[in-house]
C-alpha cells in the first residue's frame, strides 16, 4: 500500500544487503526518529512516558536474549543474573570510584560479558534443554554470590543507591529526562543488533544454530563462537541491567531474580525468535499488555462486579487473559508477533490488487 | 490467513480506543487520592488478598462518616504482582491521579520506589518490610515503616525469650532460623550485638529459596544444636514448613517464635491448624482479632448494606494491617488538612503531617506509636501473641526493648 518494490533495482551485493532495503525504509526511519525524540516527550503524559522507559529498558535486555537464543541458538535462563553483574558492577564503580554512567554503562557490561564467557562454558559440550538447565544454575550461583558477598553486594540489604546519571553537569532525574537518556541506548542497542544480524558474526551464529556440525565443516570454529555469542548476549544484559540500576536510583539483586529471566525468554517467544523487531514487538508486548488489561477492567469491570471483588477479578481476569492471549498468539502464529506483522505487511503489499 | 489478519487488526484497533478511553479519569473536588500498592496474584499474594480488603474497608467506614475533614478518599489500588517494574509503572500512575501519599509493598520495591519518593515529594509507607535503616526519617524523607522494622522485632523476639526463660539468658542456645535473602539476614548485626550482651550462644541456619526444604536445617536444630528457643524470621510458605518439620521432630513449638510474615493465622492454618500449633508465639505490629470498636464499625457498615461482614476479616493478623496502614493514613492527611485549615494538602504536607502524629491508638488496634521527622517507625513497638486453645492470645503487652541497641545502629547506618 505505502511502499512499491518494482522500479528498484539492486545490483551490488552490498545493496542487497543494506540496512534499509529500500528508499521508504529511510524514510520510516526518519519519521520514527521524529516521533520518538520531539513529538512524543511534547505530547506523552509522563505517566506513558515512564511506561516507555520501562520498554525501553526491556527491549535492551531483549535483544541480548534473542542474539543467544534466536540468532545463536543456545538456550538461557540465566538472563537476569547477567544484568545483576551488570547492575552491582556499575553501582560499586559509581559509589566507591564516583565515576559517571558514560564509565560505568560499559564496564558493567564487560564485567558481565566476561561472567557470561564463564557461564557459557557448558554449551561447548551440551546442547538444548540441558544447557538450559546449567544456565539456571549459573542464575542460581550468581543470585547466591551476590547475596553472600558484602564486598559486592555493599551489605546486608544487598542494595547499592547510585546517584541519578549526569552528563556535563545536567541530571537526568524525572521520567522526561530519562526517557532520553534510556532512548539512547535502546537505539543504540536496536541499530548494533540489526548490524551485527546482517554481518559476517551473524551468519555464523545463524549456521551454528541450524546445524552445529555443519557450521563446524565449512571452517567455523564453533567453540569460539558460542563463547562470542554468550558475551555479546551478556553484554547487552549487563547494560540493561545498567540502565535499569540508574533508572531505580539503586541496584538491588531481588529484581533479577529467576522470574525475570523467564519474563525476558517469554517476550522473545512472543515477538519472535531470532528477529530484531519481533523483540521490540515481545518487549511492547510483555510490559504493555497487563496495564491495558488493568485499565479496561477499571473501566468496564465496575459494571459486572461489585468493588469489594473487582480488585481480585483484575488480579486473576489480568493472570488468565495474559495466559491466555500468549496460547493464542502462539498457536495463530508460533513464529511470533514478528511473524504476524509480515503477514500483514505482505497482505497490504499488493492491496488491493492481491490476484 | 487474510479473514485472519483483518480480524485481527480490527480487534487491535478495538483494544486501543478502549484504552484511551478509561484513561480520562479525573479528580473531582473534594476528593483525595491514595495509592495503594498491592499483591494480589503474586509471590506474596496470600498477604495482600487478606491485607488490601483491611485498607478499603477502614476507608469506606471514614467515607461513609463524611470522609476525612470533609474530604471523600479514593482509592486507586494496583497490584504490582510483586514485581519491581509494574511497580514503577503504579506509582506513575498514582501520581498522575494526583496521589497525595502511597502504600507500598514489598520490600524490592520500597528500595527501587525509595528515591523516586523523594523526588516526587510524595510518602510511602513500608510496614513490616524495606530497610531498617529506614526508620531514619533525615536519610529517607518520603519512606515511613510506621511499624516495627526487621532490627526491632529481632529485639522484642529476644525480650520474649529472655522473659519466658527465667529472666536471663546467661549461657541459653537460640537457633535464628532465617529465609536466605536481605530481609533475613538484616536482623542479623542487632542479634550478634544481643548475643554478645545477653551472653547466649546463637546460632544461624539460612533457608535458600523458595524455603519449602528445610529438612537438613531442622535435623541440625533439633539433634545437634539442641536450642532452648528458635527465632523464625520466615515468609511465604516456609513458616508452615518449618512449624511441620520441627514439629515433627519433637521439638515444642512453645519454644518458637515467629517475625512478623510467620505470624498470620493463614500460615498456622498451612502448618496444620491452631490445634497443631498450640504453643506457637509470633509477633505482631498491629492488634489481633476482631473484638476492637472499628470491626463492628466495618461490620455494622456492611449491614447497612445488606451484607454479610467480609470474610477477610477471619483473618485478622493481616486484616488488621490492612487497617493499621489505612487509619495512619487518613491521619496523616487529617493533620494535613488541619494544618492547611481546611485545604487540599501537597505530598510535602501530608509528610509533615504522618510525621505528627502521636498517641493515636484505634482502641488498642495500633501500638501508641510517635512518628517523629528523625524516627519514621514510630518506635519500633512489637505485641507477642501465642497460639493457645484455638486462638491467638495476647502474651505480651506493647513493648519497645533494647531500644538503644537499635538507636545505635540507626546512628551508625547514617553515617555511612
Amino acid at each position: 500500500m505505502f511502499h512499491r518494490e518494482s522500479g528498484i533495482f539492486k545490483t551490488t551485493y552490498a545493496s542487497d544487503m543494506a540496512l534499509y532495503p529500500l528508499p521508504i525504509a529511510r524514510w520510516t526511519v526518519i519519521v520514527a526518529s521524529v516521533l520518538f525524540v520531539v513529538v512524543a516527550p511534547l505530547v506523552l503524559h509522563e505517566y506513558y512516558l515512564s511506561i516507555i522507559n520501562l520498554i525501553l529498558i526491556a527491549i535492551v535486555g531483549a535483544l541480548g536474549l534473542n542474539i543467544l537464543v534466536g540468532y545463536t541458538g543456545q538456550i538461557s535462563i540465566g538472563h537476569a543474573a547477567f544484568m545483576s553483574v551488570g547492575a552491582y558492577t556499575a553501582a560499586n564503580l559509581a559509589v566507591k570510584l564516583g565515576l559517571p554512567f558514560w564509565l560505568t554503562l560499559p564496564a558493567g557490561g564487560a564485567m558481565a560479558a566476561l561472567i557470561g564467557v564463564l557461564v557459557g562454558i557448558p554449551s561447548l559440550r551440551i546442547k538444548g534443554l540441558y544447557l538450559a538447565i546449567a544456565t539456571l544454575a549459573g542464575q542460581l550461583i550468581i543470585e547466591w554470590t551476590i547475596n553472600h558477598v558484602p564486598a559486592i553486594s555493599g551489605g546486608a540489604q544487598a542494595s547499592i543507591e547510585v546517584p541519578r546519571p549526569a552528563l556535563f553537569g545536567y541530571q537526568m532525574k524525572t521520567q522526561g529526562q530519562l526517557y532520553f537518556f534510556l532512548l539512547f541506548f535502546a537505539a543504540v542497542a536496536i541499530v548494533a543488533t540489526l548490524n551485527l544480524v546482517r554481518s559476517r558474526i551473524g551468519r555464523i551464529f545463524v549456521a551454528i544454530r541450524d546445524q552445529d556440525i555443519a557450521a563446524e565443516i565449512i571452517g567455523i570454529d564453533i567453540f569460539r563462537w558460542k563463547l562470542i555469542a554468550f558475551a555479546i548476549s551478556s553484554f547487552y544484559a549487563g547494560v540493561c541491567g545498567v540502565l535499569y540500576t540508574y533508572y531505580l536510583g539503586i541496584a538491588n539483586y531481588e529484581q533479577f531474580q529467576i522470574g525475570v529471566s523467564i519474563d525476558y525468554l517469554a517476550m522473545i517467544i512472543i515477538g519472535g525468535l531470532g528477529s530484531v523487531l519481533g523483540t521490540i514487538f515481545g518487549a511492547v508486548f510483555v510490559t504493555l499488555l497487563p496495564i491495558v488489561i488493568r485499565t479496561f477492567m477499571e473501566t468496564f469491570g465496575g459494571y459486572f462486579f461489585s468493588d469489594g471483588d473487582l480488585p481480585n477479578v483484575i488480579s486473576s481476569l489480568r493472570m488468565i487473559i495474559f495466559g491466555g492471549l500468549i496460547i493464542v498468539f502462539l498457536v495463530v502464529e508460533p513464529e511470533g508477533l514478528n511473524r504476524l506483522w509480515r503477514n500483514i505487511r505482505n497482505y497490504f503489499r499488493t492491496w488491493p490488487f492481491s490476484y | 490467513m487474510q479473514a485472519m489478519t483483518r480480524r485481527w487488526i480490527a480487534a487491535t484497533a478495538a483494544a486501543g480506543a478502549l484504552t484511551l478511553g478509561g484513561a480520562g479519569a479525573f479528580a473531582q473536588a473534594k476528593e483525595l487520592v491514595f495509592g495503594l500498592h498491592c499483591d494480589r496474584s503474586g509471590a506474596t499474594q496470600t498477604v495482600g488478598v487478606f491485607l488490601c480488603p483491611g485498607y478499603h474497608d477502614y476507608i469506606a467506614t471514614v467515607n461513609a462518616k463524611g470522609g476525612v475533614e470533609g474530604y471523600k478518599i479514593r482509592v486507586m489500588e494496583i497490584d504490582n504482582e510483586y514485581k519491581v517494574p509494574p511497580a514503577m509503572e503504579a506509582h506513575e500512575r498514582f501520581k498522575k491521579e494526583g496521589a497525595i501519599l502511597t502504600g507500598l509493598y514489598g520490600t524490592p520495591h520500597t528500595a527501587a520506589l525509595s528515591k523516586k519518593l523523594e523526588e516526587d515529594k510524595i510518602l510511602g509507607t513500608s510496614p513490616g518490610f524495606g530497610t531498617a535503616a529506614a526508620a531514619d526519617g533525615v536519610r529517607y524523607p518520603y519512606v515511613f515503616p510506621i511499624a516495627a522494622s526487621y532490627w526491632s522485632q529481632a529485639t522484642g523476639a529476644v525480650q520474649f525469650v529472655k522473659d519466658r526463660l527465667g529472666g536471663s539468658l546467661k549461657g541459653k542456645k537460640i537457633a535464628y532460623l532465617f529465609y536466605d535473602n536481605p530481609a533475613g539476614k538484616e536482623p542479623l548485626v542487632i542479634l550478634e550485638d544481643l548475643a554478645k550482651a545477653e551472653g547466649f550462644e546463637m546460632k544461624t541456619f539460612a533457608v535458600p529459596a523458595p524455603g519449602v526444604e528445610m529438612g537438613a536445617q531442622v535435623l541440625d536444630i533439633t539433634a545437634r544444636f539442641k536450642p532452648d528457643f528458635i527465632l523464625a524470621h520466615l515468609f511465604g510458605r516456609s513458616p508452615s514448613v518449618a512449624m511441620k518439620e520441627l514439629k515433627g521432630k519433637g521439638f515444642p513449638l512453645s519454644k518458637m517464635i515467629g517475625f512478623v510474615w510467620a505470624s498470620s493465622e493463614a500460615d498456622i492454618a498451612a502448618a496444620g491448624g491452631m490445634g497443631f500449633a498450640e504453643g506457637y508465639n509470633t509477633i505482631q505490629f498491629a492488634g489481633v482479632g476482631k473484638e476492637f470498636p472499628i470491626h463492628k464499625e466495618i461490620v455494622d457498615l456492611y449491614k447497612a448494606q445488606g451484607k454479610p461482614a467480609p470474610k477477610e476479616m477471619d483473618s485478622t493478623v493481616l486484616y488488621n494491617r490492612g487497617l493499621l496502614t489505612a487509619a495512619l493514613h487518613v491521619e496523616a492527611a487529617r493533620i494535613a488538612i488541619r494544618a492547611k485549615s481546611g485545604g487540599v494538602p501537597t505530598g510535602e504536607e501530608v509528610r509533615n503531617g504522618m510525621e505528627a502524629i502521636k498517641g493515636f491508638t484505634l482502641g488498642g488496634l495500633v501500638p501508641p506509636m510517635a512518628i517523629t521527622r528523625q524516627d519514621h517507625e514510630g518506635g519500633g513497638w512489637i505485641q507477642v501473641w501465642t497460639v493457645k486453645g484455638g486462638k491467638l492470645v495476647k502474651a505480651t503487652e506493647w513493648i519497645q526493648p533494647y531500644r538503644e541497641v537499635i538507636l545505635k545502629h540507626l546512628a551508625a547506618e547514617a553515617k555511612k
